[in-house]
């Protein structure tokens, strides 16, 4: 017990060390009742040299972590949850008696919504901290920036985000849903349970929002009976003004409108979708880039009735989910949010954990050759499993937008999904 | 692509489009007084534009937020009191900025654009810091939501209107502040001659004080407006910087009604072509147009003859 208080003293030294004591404060009591347990699985933790080969920052007592997303810049709206969600795995994972009978200390880095400072730091956290495993990222242009620097240096990106897929590597576990399994199952349930043959397709203009359009586009086309698209459109990022588009789809009156519209323009989207006096409840949109953490900026009031497509809603109903959702309330506040990709982040460094206990090491390679088959049964999306190729299963999940901010689950796949972030005839 | 409609739709579309093309005008107008009168009456290029614009946003959110937990009964009056405070709470940080920083770099107006931008940066990292780094949302009266069914197919937005009628307000108040008042003569001559405007007894620095608090206090209202219509977040000032930097610098620098005729302009041509090209599209074409005829006219649409 002792030696935990020295700690956390030790890490009280800067405000985010002492936010995380504060936060551990709870993990207290449950550190002294399982003390006796945890003091013989320390002594019996394998020796450093034995699970460290490699020179990664890796003691007797601890190991070090990066985690690097944006604090800082246009893209710390979204990444302060991704943040929020591993600080609080490696708490949680700490107060468990860590990974091998190491606590985990983090490194913090701020990617500062610039994709080139994004390289720059992981390059740091690999080659000057020598870290274990990396948490981090969000975008898929810093993900693209960093993944010529964790191949290079042989690193572990653990990578949340929903994505375009088209990528894999032997060093990024990806734990958010590549584009078909959040595209396919709900373009599936929108044409069966709303009876939509028309879509109109509209995002904005880079390369997540493009290739999930084309990949949604060959299947209305390809897989769906007598379906069309009847508009595609992409706007600059930031663009604020869509009463044109707005009539143009006043005009063409498709049975569901299609949206992947991120940022700014998400919210002057919304809010000038119901000025303009289209009712959700009555036209049916489907969305691939709204969670509740959007929903904080848009406004409940204003996305009601809309359908989101993702594969974890914060007000999923099952035991995982609501002990998460009341530790992460606990850590964070009350009114924090938990969106799609704050889970997905939290599942990192569990997974990492996992990972290396199953390996038996920190080494990169041999964490590499162990990822495939690892199994989470606490995740609180429910059971996820790592594919050989380095993506998740999981399940696809329809979620109807409430005026508080939260979703209802109207439809969640029965099965796994399997991940292919390189689908035959869909690019 | 009008082969399948009939004629009363597509009346009612052109009528639509129209009023698209209407809003778009008054939010770029509202959007760049503020920036015409800084830029364009003390030669100060403020890259923190956007900036004094969100802090309008914040203040509207948080009287909102006081109406809802305090005065639930008169929470439908609440906007207009948030647009005075925004107006003021921009127009004083304004002065501040004018008193801290612009008044030492009059003579070196190009620095003035380094110096703003990073004032941008210091206040977005405030925001965040203060305000949290995730986007807040600003909850509506009722009334202010929702459009207005003329037709069958003509519906109007009340936010639209009310964005119109602001701008219409402000601008006129402006024109006869600039144009009629005794304190816009004294403007106008510490424009065309700042060493005279002093010689006849003008206190020029009280006057870029204030002019420069005006153009802020603007903006604060253009964003607590604008929340009606986008995002509130420590960056979303961003989001508008660009394009009013356009509308003012297209207008010609020096004239309000520049100003107006180049917003009109623009708002037109990108929203008849964003209607018949892609978003994308029709801003890479507004913008080309601009640069052209900028290259053709590199003082802008209007201009007045200045004594420099």
């Amino acid at each position: 017990m002792s030696s935990q208080n020295d700690q956390s003293n030790k890490f009280s030294t800067t405000r985010r060390k002492l936010l995380m004591g504060i936060a551990a404060l709870p993990a207290v009591p449950l550190l002294a009742s399982t003390g006796l347990f945890s003091t013989p699985a320390m002594a019996q933790a394998p020796a450093t040299s034995a699970v460290n080969t490699t020179g990664l920052a890796v003691t007797d007592t601890e190991v070090t972590v990066g985690i690097l997303h944006s604090v800082t810049g246009t893209m710390a709206i979204s990444e302060t949850g991704s943040v929020q969600a591993e600080k609080l795995a490696i708490d949680q994972i700490n107060a468990m008696g860590g990974v091998l009978g190491r606590k985990i200390k983090f490194i913090q880095e701020d990617g500062a919504s610039d994709w080139p400072t994004f390289a720059e730091k992981a390059k740091k956290l690999l080659v000057n901290d020598k870290v274990a495993a990396i948490m981090g990222c969000w975008t898929s242009a810093s993900r693209k920036a960093v993944l010529p620097v964790v191949e290079q240096y042989n690193g572990m990106l653990y990578y949340p985000t929903f994505y375009e897929g088209l990528e894999q590597s032997k060093n990024v576990i990806y734990t958010g849903q590549e584009a078909t399994q959040q595209i396919l199952a709900g373009l599936d349930w929108v044409a069966k349970t709303k009876n939509g043959k028309t879509f109109y397709l509209i995002g904005s203009d880079y390369i997540w929002p493009r290739t999930s359009m084309k990949i949604a586009r060959k299947h209305i086309e390809g897989h769906l009976k007598d379906s069309s698209v009847v508009g595609e459109e992409y706007f600059p990022l930031g663009h604020t003004q869509f009463n044109s588009v707005i009539n143009k789809i006043k005009l063409k009156k498709p049975d569901v409108i299609y949206a992947a519209v991120v940022g700014g323009s998400n919210v002057a989207f919304y809010k000038q979708l119901k000025a303009a006096g289209i009712d959700l409840n009555k036209q049916t949109l489907l969305t691939i880039s709204v969670t509740e953490d959007e929903i904080d900026g848009i406004g409940g009031e204003n996305i009601a009735g809309a359908y989101s497509s993702m594969k974890y809603f914060q007000s999923l109903d099952n035991p995982n989910n609501k002990e998460f959702v009341a530790a992460f309330k606990k850590m964070w506040g009350e009114k924090t949010v938990i969106g799609d990709v704050t889970q997905a982040a939290y599942l990192g460094p569990w997974l990492w954990k996992m990972t290396v206990e199953k390996a038996g090491s920190f080494d990169i390679d041999k964490i590499a050759a162990a990822s495939a088959g690892i199994e989470f049964n606490k995740a609180p999306e429910g059971y996820v499993k790592i594919h050989d190729n380095h993506h998740l299963w999981s399940k696809a999940r329809i979620g109807l937008a409430l005026p508080d901010g939260q979703f209802k689950v109207v439809y969640e796949t029965p099965d796994l999904i399997e991940p292919d972030p390189f689908p035959k005839g869909y690019q | 692509m009008f082969a399948d409609y009939s004629l009363a739709e597509l009346g009612s579309i052109f009528v639509m489009q129209g009023f698209a093309g209407l809003i778009l005008f008054s939010v770029f107008v509202l959007m760049a007084l503020g920036l015409a009168i800084i830029f364009g009456q003390m030669g100060v290029i403020n890259m923190a534009h956007g900036e004094f614009m969100i802090l309008g946003a914040y203040v509207t959110y948080f009287t909102s937020q006081f109406f809802l937990n305090y005065l639930p009964g008169l929470f439908g009056a609440y906007f207009f009191l948030a647009m005075i405070l925004a107006f003021f709470a921009a127009g004083a940080l304004g002065m501040a900025v004018e008193w801290l920083m612009i008044r030492r770099l009059y003579k070196r107006p190009l620095d003035t654009l380094l110096a703003t931008w990073g004032l941008s940066l210091i206040l977005q990292q405030l925001y965040r810091s203060v305000f949290g780094p995730r986007e807040v949302g600003v909850e509506l009266p009722n009334w202010m939501m929702g459009s207005i069914s003329v037709t069958d197919t003509i519906e109007v937005q009340i936010n639209g209107l009310f964005v119109m009628g602001l701008t219409i307000v402000i601008t006129v108040a402006v024109a006869l502040l600039m144009y009629k008042s005794a304190w816009g003569k004294q403007v106008r001559a510490v424009v065309q001659n700042r060493v005279m405007a002093g010689a006849v007894g003008i206190d020029t620095e009280k006057v870029d004080r204030y002019t420069f608090g005006l153009g802020c206090g603007i903006a604060g209202v253009a964003g607590s407006a604008f929340t009606m219509i986008g995002s509130t977040g420590p960056t979303s000032g961003q989001l508008y910087i660009v394009d009013t930097f356009l509308v003012v610098v297209f207008g010609g620098a020096q004239s309000l009604l520049g100003t107006i005729a180049s917003a009109f302009t623009i708002s037109q041509a990108q929203s008849t072509m964003e209607f018949f090209l892609s978003g994308s599209m029709a801003k890479v074409l507004t913008l080309l147009g601009v640069v052209i005829i900028l290259m053709l006219r590199p003082q802008g649409l209007f201009v007045i003859k200045v004594r420099r």
